[in-house]
């Protein structure tokens, strides 16, 4: 249980998807306009990596890892399918993707009005299918660390897109120069963002 | 539209050199940063990074452009998600096999080519809608719109932040000694975004059209 709240503090703050890794990065400039619809958007990227990372970790782990398909046949010890991952990776994100939105179309009709438009966008996040190869090249050890993973990843990002969003609500106000204007702006505050959470680096967990 | 256009007529100029300047993917459309920044400390790892993704734009460009009127519209994500996998999984491959030690500085970026949005944004945007031979053009010119940042970026990081261009020392000897020290935080992540910043600012300070409100 220790290993797991070491995990998690150190994928929020140290390694976090945005400032460390720049994961999500498009979404993360185009939809922190307003604090309301980045808030939606962290909560379904948490909820969609929380499902996903696990799911593909148990796939990374009985089917496509060296020797991974053993509990079939011994015979088949030596297939190495990893090259697969990508395409296999991909493909259940956008499926899951695709049943977390008719499911909470079904059984949340409130949480998915909510949502809107971004469960679908969320297939193509970078912060996801980012989440799922790091767990790959990193090779946790048990589900349990990629669900605290996961977990502190999105938390991170949810922190990261709202956080942003709150400052260009407050910068609508001030004189930026006129070219600097909107992207521009929001590159160099997220910049300063990142440095700020360097300050965590220095925490040995 | 029956008439055959000729292989290099004024539109494919100007698809081509669109995605260069006044629609460059990065600085003006925003998109495709998530795979891109953290290569860029280095040159060279930036040149092979955009130099795989040119490729793969320009490749899915012309495969999904070829088979466009047969794709149905509901499943049209899951088609151009697997066509991108696959162009992804060769080009991996191939890094994997002639230079590796670039590849494992890549590590999980080559993968995340697949989620650049700048590939998923020109197959709905462009090649969705027109003719196999602009679609491959366009895809080519996004990436070299794209590769064009990306270089900027680590040029400059590389130089200022470790004195060096594609791994070779250029800040000469007396400068050290007279006291010059490289700035060390141009390696890290920040930096990376607030160089971007930089350009975007005096991108839209020469084209004044590109002035948001």
């Amino acid at each position: 249980m220790e290993n797991f709240f070491n995990i998690l503090i150190k994928s929020i703050f140290i390694e976090n998807m945005i400032f460390a890794f720049f994961l999500g990065m498009c979404s993360y400039i185009a939809v922190s306009k307003t604090v309301k619809t980045s808030n939606g958007l962290g909560i379904a990227v948490t909820f969609v990596l929380v499902i996903t990372t696990p799911m593909n970790y148990l796939l990374n782990e009985y089917i496509l890892k060296e020797g991974a398909l053993k509990w079939i046949d011994l015979s088949f010890a030596e297939i190495d399918l990893s090259y697969l991952s990508f395409i296999v990776f991909i493909a259940t994100i956008a499926a899951i993707v695709q049943l977390v939105e008719m499911f909470v179309e079904k059984f949340s009709p409130s949480l998915y009005n909510a949502l809107g438009i971004f469960l679908p966008l969320i297939a193509v996040n970078c912060a996801i299918l980012g989440t799922s190869l790091f767990m790959q090249e990193r090779a946790y050890s048990s589900i349990l660390d990629v669900i605290a993973f996961s977990l502190g990843s999105g938390i991170g990002w949810w922190l990261a897109i709202v956080s942003l969003a709150a400052i260009r609500e407050k910068i609508k106000y001030s004189n930026v120069p006129a070219p600097l204007k909107g992207v521009g702006i929001t590159f160099i505050l997220t910049g300063l963002m990142a440095i700020a959470f360097m300050g965590f680096m220095g925490i040995k967990i | 539209m029956s008439q055959k256009e000729p292989l290099f007529s004024s539109k494919i100029k100007n698809t081509f050199l669109g995605p260069l300047n006044k629609n460059n993917p990065i600085t003006v459309l925003v998109l495709g940063i998530c795979s891109s920044l953290a290569v860029t400390v280095q040159l060279k790892p930036a040149l092979i990074m955009a130099i795989s993704v040119t490729i793969v734009i320009g490749f899915s460009n012309l495969i999904i452009s070829l088979i466009r009127n047969t794709i149905p519209s509901r499943i049209r994500i899951i088609v151009q998600l697997v066509v991108i996998a696959a162009l992804v999984i060769i080009v991996d491959q191939i890094l994997k096999a002639y230079v590796y030690d670039v590849s494992k500085k890549l590590s999980v970026f080559v993968g995340l080519i697949i989620t650049n949005c700048i590939i998923m944004g020109r197959l709905e945007a462009f090649a969705l809608g027109n003719k196999p031979w602009p679609s491959f053009v366009d895809g080519i010119a996004n990436g070299l719109g794209y590769g064009i940042i990306l270089i900027i970026v680590a040029f400059f990081r590389e130089l200022l932040g470790s004195g060096k261009i594609l791994g070779m020392t250029v800040i000469p000897d007396f400068l050290y000694k007279a006291g010059y020290e490289n700035n060390g935080l141009m390696i890290l992540p920040p930096m990376a975004l607030i160089t971007i910043g930089v350009i975007i600012w005096i991108h839209r300070s020469w084209n004044k059209t590109l002035i948001e409100k």
